[in-house]
């Protein structure tokens, strides 16, 4: 019982992560049909953010704060993640729409520059051109309609990107003179330390949990159920739906695909970023952490079935699951007297690295028998 | 896409060839060791480019996966090397083994004692995997990115694998070539190296030829059907699913005769000829060269390999914005290539801007149709 309630929580946990850095992708790709490489560098943006959160509020001003940094540093990945989205849709993926292999290669070309510039630029000054997009982004959808409808509305805007370069110059630099560890660019990974109360470990019915992972497992679970209302309840919501199901006849019907698919993308990044909140919390941070969970991301898309959000919850935490039994050698302590051959293989795949090989066998022949995944979609538009 | 627009002059294609085969034969003279190396290797990498071609540029097929029949093959051709070469070491088994207390050579690896099997098994090897891997996917109408995640997937399944078995084939080490001896030579030697260049220039041409071959006539144009309008081609009696398979494997072949070549040259075949990285760059070879011309990939292959050695030489870190930014350019601005730029109307468009070329009038209403045409 002990041991199956062990297994479980750790499928969980690995599960939960890959649902959290998923749910992003599921949304994009599933929704939009856009395949997003640069999915894993916008997990590393929130990853980055949640150091740079972690220093910043070891400053003076913030330092009796320090202990809730990390749920702040969710909201802020959240946002960083989501405006760098939303400028690669405004810029290149509207270009590319209806033609997903181009955008696949595009995408890969984001992330290779993602990564070069966490590389070699230094993070003060990274996070102060975050903070000019956010302002030359959306300063001017705030402005009133009169001006917005005035002829003069582009050198309101204009004027509104030269403020948010001046602030994003001013913020770059004040944070670069006070936290000395930003000034400077670095390819080394960091390492973020969780506070003091999400450290150590909780016991529930005689089995100690570490606390980080049932965080990352409530960080999922919240973001799950924030974007099912969300898709579900809300206005912006049924729009999505209704432009996932026919683009043309939403449009007909007066929905602004246009707006919907910078909301979903935009949507679908933060949610990266939120991954990226997880993941900080599991290992060092590096240019590369994102690379690591892309491909594992994909599996769960394809194997949960393109649109289909519970598609997606059931199929990483059954990967999750199956790493955990074939990963730690699971069986064989379950059922200790097998046969020798089955066992002699069972320790064959029992490492971390084996065992991706399995599960990725077993996901293409899974295909084999539901070549559309668990839950695919009907309909005549579907072969499209 | 425009395939060959402008049919080119015979003397002047003549005169390519004679050129380009005087400096095939000058190269290794004119070149110190170093570049002339660095050149065989680019050379061997545009044989997989012209797979991908053939792949991507004809049949529509984007595989991120190359890499792992690329590296088969240089594993088959590292196998034999280090095989041969392991007489002095203790039980006649290459000197890794003792390192993690192998007394057995593996079973797969008897074979590879044979000259004439590892020759087939470089080609044939990757061919039959990729058609194996192709035929799963197909059989199901697996197409667009569906193929692309579940090809780059299958290649993470290979790189954890020949990473994760150090006792089966040196782990993440990889095996070394450029110490093992070849016909009482060593590989890694200067002599040896200036022939693997002139193997490396004639598999090429001839691979280019190969390639030729394969999309001319019925064969080719069923591809170019498949990648235009798959449907259609199923209603019109064929059966897609054997044509691609075909040509998936023949560029799994492709790749690992390049892969073969380029591990002779480098001196070393690890797991890290299947990282994903690796396996999108070849793409954009093609992509930048001109998907759909054959000689763009290989000219594309050469010429960024050349550039990235060139710009990592000289600013390390700009590399990756820069290649960052080819990924981006070529499929917003470049769709067709710089190849199929020339050969399409590009040229033409850019001289009219200046005013230095006469519009050419066409029939509004056929542009219509064609527009139509592209939309579906």
């Amino acid at each position: 019982m002990e041991l199956l309630l062990d297994s479980l929580f750790n499928g969980v946990a690995i599960g939960s992560v890959l649902l959290v850095a998923a749910l992003g992708l599921a949304i994009v790709f599933g929704l939009m049909g856009v395949i997003n490489l640069a999915h894993g560098e916008l997990m590393m943006l929130g990853a980055y953010t949640t150091y740079v959160t972690q220093l910043i509020f070891k400053l003076p001003i913030l330092k009796p704060f320090y202990n809730s940094y990390i749920i702040v540093s969710i909201f802020l990945a959240f946002i960083v993640s989501g405006v760098v989205g939303i400028l690669l849709e405004k810029t290149i993926i509207r270009k590319l729409y209806g033609s997903p292999l181009e955008t696949l290669l595009a995408t890969w070309g984001v992330s290779l520059i993602l990564q070069q510039f966490v590389r070699s630029v230094p993070l003060a000054y990274g996070t102060g051109l975050i903070i000019s997009l956010l302002i030359g982004l959306f300063l001017p959808t705030t402005f009133p309609s009169k001006i917005k409808e005035s002829i003069n509305f582009k050198y309101f805007k204009f004027s509104s990107w030269i403020f948010a370069a001046l602030t994003g110059v001013l913020t770059g630099s004040v944070i670069s003179s006070s936290v000395s560890k930003l000034s400077r660019a670095s390819a080394r990974n960091v390492d973020v330390t969780a506070p003091s109360w999400m450290r150590g470990q909780v016991e529930i019915i005689g089995t100690a949990f570490p606390k980080t992972r049932l965080m990352i497992i409530v960080i999922t679970l919240i973001s799950v159920i924030a974007i099912t209302l969300f898709l579900n309840q809300s206005a912006w919501g049924m729009r999505i739906r209704a432009v996932t199901q026919n683009r043309q006849m939403s449009d007909c019907l007066g929905i602004s695909t246009e707006k919907v698919d910078i909301i979903t993308f935009g949507i679908g990044s933060g949610l990266a970023g939120v991954a990226g909140v997880a993941v900080s919390l599991l290992g060092s941070v590096g240019p590369n952490v994102g690379g690591n969970y892309i491909v594992g991301c994909f599996m769960v898309v394809v194997l949960g079935g393109v649109g289909n959000l519970l598609g997606t919850v059931l199929a990483s935490f059954g990967i999750g699951v199956m790493t955990d039994l074939i990963g730690a050698g699971r069986l064989l302590s379950i059922w200790p007297d097998m046969p020798l051959p089955l066992s002699n293989t069972i320790n064959f795949f029992a490492t971390t690295s084996m065992a991706r090989v399995m599960i990725f066998a077993l996901i293409v022949i899974f295909l084999q028998f539901k070549p559309t995944g668990l839950f695919p979609q009907k309909g005549r538009m579907v072969e499209n | 896409m425009p395939l060959s627009k402008i049919k080119f002059d015979k003397k002047i294609v003549l005169s390519f060839w004679i050129i380009l085969i005087a400096l095939i034969i000058a190269a290794p003279t004119l070149l110190p060791v170093f570049r002339l190396n660095l050149l065989g290797r680019y050379l061997s990498l545009s044989i997989v480019a012209l797979g991908v071609d053939l792949i991507w540029g004809y049949t529509g097929l984007l595989s991120l996966g190359q890499g792992i029949f690329f590296a088969l093959g240089g594993y088959c051709a590292a196998m034999y090397l280090q095989i041969t070469s392991s007489s002095e070491f203790p039980n006649n088994i290459p000197e890794f083994f003792a390192l993690y207390g192998v007394e057995k050579l593996p079973f797969f690896w008897e074979p590879f004692r044979s000259p004439v099997f590892t020759f087939l098994a470089i080609w044939i090897i990757p061919a039959l995997v990729a058609g194996l891997i192709g035929f799963l996917v197909f059989r199901n109408r697996i197409k667009g990115v569906y193929f692309s995640i579940l090809t780059q997937a299958s290649l993470l399944v290979f790189f954890n694998f020949f990473n994760g078995q150090q006792k089966l084939i040196n782990g993440t080490n990889g095996l070394k070539t450029d110490v093992t001896q070849l016909f009482g030579q060593m590989v890694g030697s200067e002599s040896m190296q200036r022939i693997f260049f002139w193997i490396t220039a004639i598999l090429v041409i001839s691979a280019w030829f190969f390639a030729k071959w394969v999309v001319k006539g019925r064969f080719g144009n069923i591809l170019i059907g498949i990648r235009d309008d798959e449907p259609r081609v199923r209603f019109t009696g064929y059966n897609p699913v054997i044509f691609k398979t075909i040509i998936f494997s023949i560029a799994g072949g492709l790749a690992g005769i390049s892969g073969a070549l380029y591990t002779v040259q480098s001196g070393i075949v690890s797991p890290q000829f299947m990282t994903v990285p690796f396996s999108i760059e070849m793409v954009i070879w093609v992509a930048v060269g001109g998907r759909g011309t054959l000689l763009g990939a290989i000219l594309g292959a050469v010429f960024i390999n050349y550039a990235k050695s060139l710009v990592s030489e000289a600013l390390p870190a700009s590399w990756m914005f820069i290649q960052g930014g080819l990924f981006i350019l070529v499929v917003t601005a470049l769709p067709e290539g710089v190849l199929g730029w020339i050969q399409g109307d590009g040229p033409r468009n850019l001289l009219q801007r200046f005013g230095l070329k006469r519009k050419i009038e066409t029939y509004p209403s056929l542009e219509v149709e064609n527009k139509e045409g592209d939309n579906e």
